[in-house]
């Protein structure tokens, strides 16, 4: 790097640039389409910073002078604010829990003056930063447990604030941590035990218990069968087996229920139940105090709860192969959808543009990340590594759990669409996220520690 | 370097691929494969028919539904449908003639076309609907529709329950384009504030039309309806059998009634003074009920409970005694010799007593409420030695004030409450040139000067007296019907309590408590008709008034609560023009007393309260502004119309019985327009604030 004229531009990956302002333009204009009124005026409504469009806009300005002043942040910076960062982001969470202000049921934002700060929404920034420089210390022994169970504190230290303060969705958001650190050599075996362990608390829901009880002992008893010689030379498999048989059903048979009954609130009782489209079963909703109530309220709690995704599924399906076009949404338009600007932006995209104009998005996001994942393998410091492997990793989570649960598949968790769903602080974080990785990949001849 | 764990790189790139392929899945299959999605969003084929939820239903403290909802008829019409009707037969019914028939039948086609329905008629009254009903079949093509409308069974608390209106422009744009022409929404009272839960969730129901969008019934059985939820219903404080003895014995009074129960703060009952019958803005003559009650001068409805201001007179006192000797200025025994008249400042300060030792001490000056003995309480709370300053001793007043919640809004569950005022340094240095001392505003110790406050305040703060120093913000709603996460943010603020005052000891309170039931007992109060076995503490108030600068008869204000020992109601009457305030406001309140806390009246109160309901107090200045104000309008009706059929009455000097007859469209002033609106309240609610003789 020529130190006597660094200059803003070089080494800038313009690819990662053109990518973030396509972004943000694609959701300032599905923004527009949701919230614009027959007959406004659209340069004053842009400029006016009324309409929820042109606040946006003025947000991606607002973004914009801070992505210039990332990169015009020496690098060396980000490594050594790492660790200090991330207790101001401890610090925030904190301060929420006697400063928070009542907004539409959630204990998480901070209100100054008439902006909203949300530091659970920020806090992913500065742990990505802390674990990225934890990984990256030479004393770090990833192979070491002690390592990996720090890491994962970092990791998850925010996420149980975030719990605390009713954000299940942005704490969820913290277990994508887990990929930076699976790259970095965390046993493969610990990511498949915990995809399992999901796979099975999803097979308690929708299989009935007794049936799955008798397949998971007949898959115990099939694989005893075909390992026989294994456990003629070695007892320790035959214990193995009846060890993660007996987990198996424990989790089953008791942690589940025990989770729903008394750990969980109603309300994401209902969320998970509706996502697999079930009834919620008797025994949670009796053993849930204040949720005794007549059949007839129940079912219509439920139906409310259903709502949203049913309507974002009409909307996403009505638009078929090429869409309805912009402004011509009648779901999206008439105020069917709820949360219509901010969670379930997709479904503006896929009712006007249809299955061509949500593809090329999914295009763009993919694009993004792979583009994201190659830039992390061609540093030549751990810290940028680890770095951008994290903020794949965050986009990738958000991605996946917000288009998932507008389309279906997973329950409604409130977390925003990457530079498109409408919130300032929301594209203000992953831009910081996006442009810090930019700053750390033009100086990638240096070894940052 | 980076050669370390390369390969699982590549895993990550295929996990991050796997889940993009699974949501393109689902996306070909929600919009590719499954074409039912796309016939469900309104296309051709279906018509998406918006189910509008019933309105919530409103509660009072015994589970009597205050406000609820029936169901009226609309007359509909399908103008293909109609053939070889007897067309004259139904204008008769209608009322309405020929060339009006065809209008409507043309307006009909061009909103909705030949083949679809169109409101012909609106909400029928009963009689029309049960006449209607008989004959339908008469009338092929013209059906009668069900449409639910919002019912008071008690024909009572108009103020407090509010009305619906169709959501004009202006609450579409705020709401963000959620409500949609012809929507109702709540437009006052506990119908705006609460409008969130009454309103509910609306439904969709997905009906098959033909080409000619004639609509042919449920799409596929159903199965993608979603339902309408019902709005959830309010359980309120209120006990309907006060409100509505409160809203007779106000009955040709101008002011207003609040009671509340000091524990929790509830509102028991509240009336604004004069009233009107809540149905009269729900059926179908709603919008000529409303022009008629916009355009009266008495102002109908205005809620002067808690947008009235009035100089608390009188049943300022207990709280000037609470200061005082909070302030160590005084002790209860503290007296002064009064022979009619203060003589501290250079102006007398009039006292209603000449008798001498009316005020030889708290209990006994509190008792016969003497100008004298609270004009010197007031001088000496001011000139306090420990502020060395009456600026000084002035802002602790206030901030004393501020506690009690006078000066500011107190956030009741209604729109639009008024805050009263405090007078504070800056308005006597502006008015005086900074040259003033305790005696420019000795009459703010007798509750004059600039002091107002609504009735409301005036309730609370004697409420605080009642709890010793503490309460709850006075609101309507107890509880929510299937209460969710952000009702409870919404009623938290009016289930915690307020400790504003309760560093004064229960010595000082029981002091002031004394004197107001020496009220009751020996003094201003005592020929109140006693309630058997309760104890009740009182306050009188009488508070000089101002009309456009001319001195009005003063108004009669009453505070109580009762029992004594363990208070569970607060009421305070303020009544316009009404005299001394045992006069006209003491029995009211003494009523209500006895119907909350006996739950009945005794017969010789049954008796009083004909003797209260017939007394007539409007003031007479209203029928002269009346006959300006509709002068005027018929006057500017004519400018702009050059119709001289309306103001050749007022041309005649010909007094109208009634108002200027609401015509059609015609009228010159819109209803709805802000302007005309303050115009009316700022006329009527700031009575010039009183000064002293």
């Amino acid at each position: 790097m020529n130190q006597k004229n660094p200059g803003i531009s070089k080494g800038v990956d313009w690819l990662l640039v053109w990518l973030y302002i396509i972004l943000v333009s694609i959701g300032i204009l599905s923004i527009f389409a949701t919230t614009y009124k027959e007959g406004d005026s659209i340069a004053q409504g842009l400029l006016g910073f009324k309409t929820d469009y042109s606040k946006q806009f003025y947000f991606f300005m607002v973004s914009c002078l801070f992505a210039t002043f990332v990169l015009i942040t020496d690098s060396k910076f980000f490594t050594a604010t790492a660790n200090i960062s991330y207790a101001i982001g401890i610090f925030l969470l904190l301060l929420v829990f006697p400063f928070h202000s009542d907004i539409k049921g959630t204990k998480s934002i901070i209100k100054l003056g008439s902006f909203n700060l949300q530091p659970a929404e920020m806090c992913k920034l500065f742990v990505n930063l802390a674990l990225a420089k934890y990984l990256s210390r030479i004393e770090t022994d990833f192979k070491k447990t002690k390592s990996q169970i720090i890491a994962a504190a970092i990791a998850l230290i925010p996420a149980l604030m975030s719990i605390a303060q009713s954000e299940t969705g942005l704490a969820l958001v913290y277990f994508s941590f887990f990929l930076v650190m699976y790259r970095e050599g965390l046993p493969a075996s610990i990511l498949i035990v915990g995809f399992s362990l999901g796979a099975l608390v999803v097979a308690t829901l929708v299989v009935p218990p007794n049936a799955l009880a008798i397949t998971l002992t007949a898959i115990a008893l099939i694989t005893a069968y075909f390992m026989r010689r294994q456990i003629k030379r070695r007892r320790e498999v035959l214990v193995t087996i009846v060890t993660i048989w007996v987990v198996c059903v424990g989790v089953q048979r008791f942690a589940v229920p025990f989770a729903f009954k008394h750990v969980l609130k109603p309300y994401q009782v209902e969320r998970i139940f509706s996502t697999i489209g079930k009834d919620v079963p008797e025994d949670y909703v009796k053993g849930n105090a204040e949720q005794q109530e007549d059949p007839e309220k129940a079912l219509k709690k439920k139906e409310a709860g259903d709502y949203n995704v049913k309507q974002s599924k009409i909307a996403i399906g009505s638009g078929g192969f090429t869409g309805k076009g912009l402004l011509k949404g009648t779901q999206t338009r008439n105020g069917f959808v709820p949360e219509q600007r901010t969670d379930f932006i997709f479904c503006t995209i896929g009712e006007g543009f249809g299955f061509i104009g949500s593809f090329v998005l999914l295009g763009v996001y993919l694009l993004l990340i792979l583009r994201i994942v190659n830039i992390a393998e061609r540093q030549r410091s751990v810290f940028s590594r680890c770095y951008a492997y994290g903020v794949a990793s965050v986009i990738f989570f958000h991605i996946t759990i917000n288009i998932c649960m507008t389309i279906g598949l997973a329950p409604v968790i409130g977390i925003p669409l990457p530079f498109i769903s409408y919130g300032g602080t929301a594209l203000l974080t992953f831009t910081m996220l996006l442009f810090i990785l930019i700053r750390l990949d033009a100086d990638r001849q240096m070894v940052l520690r | 370097m980076s050669v370390f764990n390369q390969s699982r790189s590549n895993i990550i790139r295929l996990i991050f691929l796997g889940v993009f392929i699974i949501i393109i899945g689902q996306l070909i299959n929600l919009q590719l494969i499954s074409g039912k999605y796309k016939q469900l969003a309104m296309n051709n084929a279906l018509f998406a028919k918006v189910v509008y939820p019933d309105r919530g239903i409103i509660y009072d403290r015994h589970g009597k539904a205050i406000l609820t909802n029936t169901i009226m008829y609309d007359l509909v019409v399908t103008p293909n449908q109609v053939k070889n009707i007897d067309t004259l037969a139904l204008c008769g019914l209608l009322d309405i003639d020929t060339t009006e028939f065809k209008r409507r039948m043309v307006e009909s086609i061009l909103k909705n076309s030949r083949f679809r329905p169109s409101v012909f008629e609106d909400l029928l009254p009963a009689g029309l609907y049960a006449r209607l009903d008989e004959n339908i079949w008469k009338f092929p093509g013209f059906d009668l529709v069900e449409r639910p409308v919002r019912k008071y069974p008690f024909n009572a608390a108009a103020h407090i329950m509010g009305y619906v209106g169709e959501a004009d422009s202006s609450v579409i744009k705020k709401s963000n384009g959620f409500y949609r022409l012809g929507d109702y929404v709540g437009r006052s009272g506990l119908e705006q504030y609460y409008e969130g839960v009454l309103m509910g969730q609306r439904g969709v129901k997905y009906i098959i039309k033909d080409n000619k969008n004639r609509l042919q019934g449920s799409y596929d059985k159903g199965i993608y309806d979603t339902a309408a939820l019902a709005g959830r219903g309010l359980r309120t404080y209120m006990d309907i059998q006060v409100q509505q003895l409160a809203e007779k014995l106000m009955s040709n009074k101008v002011g207003a009634v609040v009671a509340i129960e000091p524990k929790t703060g509830g509102i028991i009952a509240m009336v604004s003074g004069p009233n009107f019958d809540p149905n009269l803005l729900t059926g179908p003559e709603k919008q000529e009920n409303f022009n008629k009650l916009f355009r009266d001068v008495s102002s109908p409805l205005l809620n002067r409970a808690i947008k009235g201001q009035y100089p608390p007179g009188s049943t300022y006192k207990p709280l000037g005694a609470l200061v005082a000797l909070d302030e160590g200025v005084i002790n209860p025994n503290y007296g002064i010799g009064c022979g009619g008249a203060y003589y501290g400042c250079n102006r007398p300060v009039k006292c209603t007593e000449h008798w001498a030792g009316h005020a030889r001490n708290l209990r006994i000056g509190l008792a016969w409420s003497c100008n004298s003995f609270f004009s010197s309480v007031f001088r000496l709370t001011v000139d306090n030695p420990k502020y060395r300053n009456p600026r000084k001793g002035l802002q602790e007043w206030s901030k004393y004030m501020g506690a009690f919640g006078y000066g500011h809004r107190l956030g009741v569950d209604l729109p639009s409450e008024d805050g009263g005022n405090i007078p504070d340094t800056i308005s006597y240095d502006k008015e005086y040139r900074g040259q003033w001392n305790s005696c420019t505003m000795v009459t703010l110790g007798i509750g004059q000067d600039k002091m107002t406050a609504t009735p409301m305040q005036i309730a609370n703060a004697i409420s605080i007296v009642a709890n010793k120093g503490h309460y709850f913000i006075p609101h309507f709603v107890d509880k929510i019907d299937g209460e969710t996460k952000d009702d409870t943010a919404v009623l938290s603020r009016y289930r915690s309590k307020h400790e504003v005052l309760s560093h004064i000891p229960d010595s000082s309170y029981e002091a002031v408590i004394d004197g107001m039931e020496g009220v009751m007992q020996a003094g201003t109060g005592a020929g109140l008709p006693k309630i058997p076995g309760i104890t009740v503490c009182g306050k009188t108030g009488t508070a000089e008034n101002f009309h456009k600068g001319v001195k009005q008869k003063d108004h009669s204000i009453f505070v109580c609560f009762a029992p004594r020992d363990n208070p569970k109601i607060v009421v305070a009457v303020v009544v316009q023009n009404g005299g001394f305030g045992a006069s006209a406001a003491g029995p009211i309140a003494n009523l209500l007393l006895e119907q909350y806390l006996t739950d009945s009246l005794r017969a010789q109160s049954k008796k009083e309260a004909e003797r209260v309901t017939a007394i007539n107090l409007i003031p007479k200045y209203f029928a002269a502004e009346q006959y300006t104000a509709d002068s005027l309008r018929a006057f500017n009706y004519f400018k702009i119309t050059n119709d001289t059929s309306v103001i050749k009455k007022f041309m005649r000097r010909e007094r109208p019985d009634t108002p200027v007859p609401a015509k059609e469209g015609k009228q010159p002033f819109t209803m709805n327009s802000p302007a005309m609106k303050q115009k009316t309240v700022l006329k009527i609610t700031k009575p010039k604030p009183a000064v002293t003789t």
